[in-house]
């Protein structure tokens, strides 16, 4: 097992980054609206879907990449805002009745999506000047994997001082810590309820177009990828954008070379460092709350 | 005249009539009821609705008549689980009164339906689900398929990559489930036999998230790769595959390149080999006819899932007309469909064999570009293919199923 060159470890090292940036656009929304709304948003899989579907009809219409995932990204938020609003606040106070609600909302989404774009899995082309491979040292390494670990950084730097550094951050910071205090504290719950919804919503539908030349896009993405966000944020601890870092990069290492390393356990590799995490500590390597 | 008078003469009218219309006329003028298995929603959806084009299309052509009777067509999502297919087929047979199933997509679906159609004595006639026991060692004699098994396609493949190609070392990828195990096998075996060597198998599961980190391991030092795939899976593999860099020649089962994701391709589609029963690039009259239909009504080349419910079609109609419209006579009806002697259709001349598989030309196909658009153009043709290839059918059935580990990998380097 050990006795791989050096070229394997290079490249898988690189495909467990770009998988881990992936999933850290992906869970770093659901963990913060887990964290501070207590919901577990079972749509989350299906806003980083309809992101890519966006993201795709964007690109078609002749927009750039980038154009495409801001785009997709606002109009993720903009559903996510109106569905926090009108469907998931109506619900306070029940979190079952939420959790499913989200589930429900998660069918509607994949359902209008299959009539909008058809059941046919689709392309999403990488931008021109990233298509093709780094040669260093023989081994090739494509260029727009690289960006993706650069692009998924940028946000999480973004994220950081967006929760550390401004006066709304620490509004976030503090919900999660502790509702009632911040509550009583006088910080507008109700409004930062629908913020984080929408902060959330938008990382996914970045993601699913950020995602889309390696994940391609098709009818069953949603629930390939909610999966690898709840196992994230599971082991990171809910709630933690640091965690939803580090949880994701671990994720994506274990993912990769688990498969490479122990193919017969491939579809154990990702849920039992899931299950040992929520034996030994169930609110996970940074969260503040139990899962 | 009067109202009264003019009531009673056109009910005395409508009466002798009646009257004079012989009964069997009646039961003629009963329609055909077809029971359709679709998947509209979730990954298989793209599939189902190339079944249903299918199948329209054919009822399109004999404006909605086979063998003199009216067809109605019935049509069931199974939402693409064998639970949906269990429900949607009893309802079929209980509620609708079908009298002829067509359908299902996947082979797990037709493995949870199996049973029920044996109890319920339903014919049934599969454009799609290839798993080798249906028509091996599991027969059912209510069941008749219009496509292939997994294995059969596969291994004209492998001969001709080890005899025209002359390929010698393979690395094979495949999904892990029933159909890609079988493929690989079927494949195997002809390459082996002929003189080649499957030295790597690895097996993705079948909703992995990225092959990144399956393209990373594939040897480099082989003369070719081998892909097993169905749907979006060959595209994302592809796609990756040559987004690494990564120039080896592929070949693959005909599900891998198929008329129906081909479309989605782009140039790392390019070069790829493949058997299968069907390609849209078949030179014959009918079957430009056929593709030129398609391409009118639906905008895209046929794939396997297209014809297979068209030639469902042709064998059903030839089945009505042998028993003269008496459906209803399951036996004989039944009797018809997997004994109608030659059949044409867009794929060519084929026939069935006693297990209720087709007897047929299996094409090596190549993916080209075309007038801007991807291809599948015929290189050589494999005649009269059955599902056991050049075996001695007792001893193949006596033999385990192909599976992950059968036939044995004799070859496979660390």
């Amino acid at each position: 097992m050990f006795d791989k060159p050096l070229a394997f470890w290079l490249i898988q090292s690189l495909n467990s980054l770009s998988l881990g940036g992936l999933l850290f656009l992906l869970s770093a929304g659901f963990s913060l609206i887990f964290g501070l709304m207590r919901i577990a948003n079972l749509s989350h899989g299906a806003y980083f879907m309809l992101g890519a579907y966006i993201g795709l009809s964007v690109l078609r219409a002749g927009y750039s990449f980038g154009v495409a995932m801001v785009v997709a990204g606002l109009a993720v938020a903009l559903m996510g805002g109106l569905i926090e609003r009108f469907v998931i606040r109506r619900l306070a106070g029940n979190p079952l009745a939420q959790v499913l609600a989200t589930l429900g909302i998660a069918f509607i989404i994949a359902d209008g999506s299959l009539l909008v774009w058809t059941g046919d899995p689709q392309q999403l082309p990488s931008p021109e000047f990233l298509q093709g491979v780094f040669r260093l040292e023989g081994v090739a390494f494509p260029k727009y994997r690289v960006a993706v670990v650069g692009v998924a950084i940028v946000f999480a730097i973004g994220l950081w001082l967006l929760l550390e550094k401004t006066r709304i951050g620490a509004m976030i910071r503090a919900g999660v810590d502790d509702m009632e205090m911040a509550r009583g504290v006088g910080i507008p719950v109700s409004a930062l309820f629908t913020m984080v919804f929408c902060l959330g919503s938008f990382l996914a539908g970045v993601g699913g177009v950020l995602g889309g030349p390696i994940l391609s896009v098709y009818p069953g993405l949603d629930t390939d990828m909610l999966p690898l966000a709840l196992v994230v944020v599971i082991l990171g601890g809910v709630g933690s954008l640091g965690g939803a870092f580090v949880g994701s990069f671990i994720i994506g290492f274990i993912y990769t070379f688990g498969q490479t390393l122990f193919p017969d356990l491939a579809y154990m590799i990702l849920f039992l460092p899931m299950i040992i995490v929520l034996a030994i500590r169930p609110r996970g390597l940074f969260g503040r709350i139990g899962a | 005249m009067s109202r009264r008078t003019f009531l009673a003469a056109t009910s005395a009218l409508a009466a002798s009539t009646a009257m004079t219309v012989p009964r069997w006329a009646l039961a003629q003028g009963a329609p055909l009821k077809v029971g359709f298995l679709t998947v509209r929603q979730g990954a298989l959806a793209a599939g189902g609705k190339q079944m249903e084009e299918g199948i329209q299309l054919f009822l399109k052509e004999r404006g909605g008549m086979i063998g003199g009777r009216k067809v109605e067509l019935i049509i069931a999502d199974t939402g693409g689980n064998p639970v949906g297919a269990k429900t949607k087929t009893q309802e079929l047979v209980e509620r609708d009164k079908v009298h002829v199933i067509i359908g299902p997509l996947a082979a797990f679906e037709a493995l949870a339906i199996d049973d029920y159609i044996g109890q319920s004595k339903t014919p049934i006639i599969s454009p799609s689900a290839a798993a080798e026991d249906l028509t091996q060692r599991k027969p059912n004699p209510w069941f008749v398929r219009v496509s292939c098994s997994s294995a059969q396609v596969n291994y004209p493949v492998g001969d001709y990559a080890a005899k025209t190609l002359g390929y010698k070392r393979v690395a094979v990828i495949a999904d892990d489930f029933a159909y890609g195990h079988e493929c690989v096998s079927g494949f195997q075996r002809a390459f082996e036999d002929a003189g080649g060597k499957v030295v790597q198998k690895l097996w993705p599961p079948l909703n992995v998230a990225d092959y990144g980190s399956y393209v990373g391991q594939l040897k480099t030092n082989v003369d070719a790769i081998y892909a097993g795939f169905a749907g979006a899976n060959g595209l994302r593999f592809l796609k990756q595959l040559r987004e690494y860099g990564i120039k080896t020649p592929v070949v693959g089962s005909g599900t891998t390149t198929d008329e129906g994701i081909l479309k989605q391709m782009g140039d790392e589609a390019l070069g790829v080999i493949s058997g299968s029963f069907y390609s849209a690039g078949i030179d014959s009259p009918e079957n430009k006819r056929f593709v030129a239909a398609v391409n009118k009504d639906y905008g895209a080349d046929p794939g396997y899932y297209t014809l297979g419910t068209y030639s469902a079609g042709v064998l059903l109609e030839m089945a009505v007309k042998a028993v003269g419209g008496k459906v209803e006579d399951k036996d004989a009806f039944m009797k018809a469909l997997r004994n109608p002697g030659a059949i044409n259709d867009p794929r060519g001349t084929w026939r069935i064999d006693g297990y209720g598989n087709p007897v047929e030309n299996i094409y090596i196909r190549k993916v080209e570009r075309k007038g801007g658009k991807l291809v599948n153009v015929v290189l050589k043709t494999y005649p009269n293919v059955s599902q056991f290839w050049t075996y001695n059918p007792k001893e193949f059935l006596a033999a385990p199923v192909y599976s992950r580990d059968v036939p044995a990998s004799k070859f496979l380097e660390p």
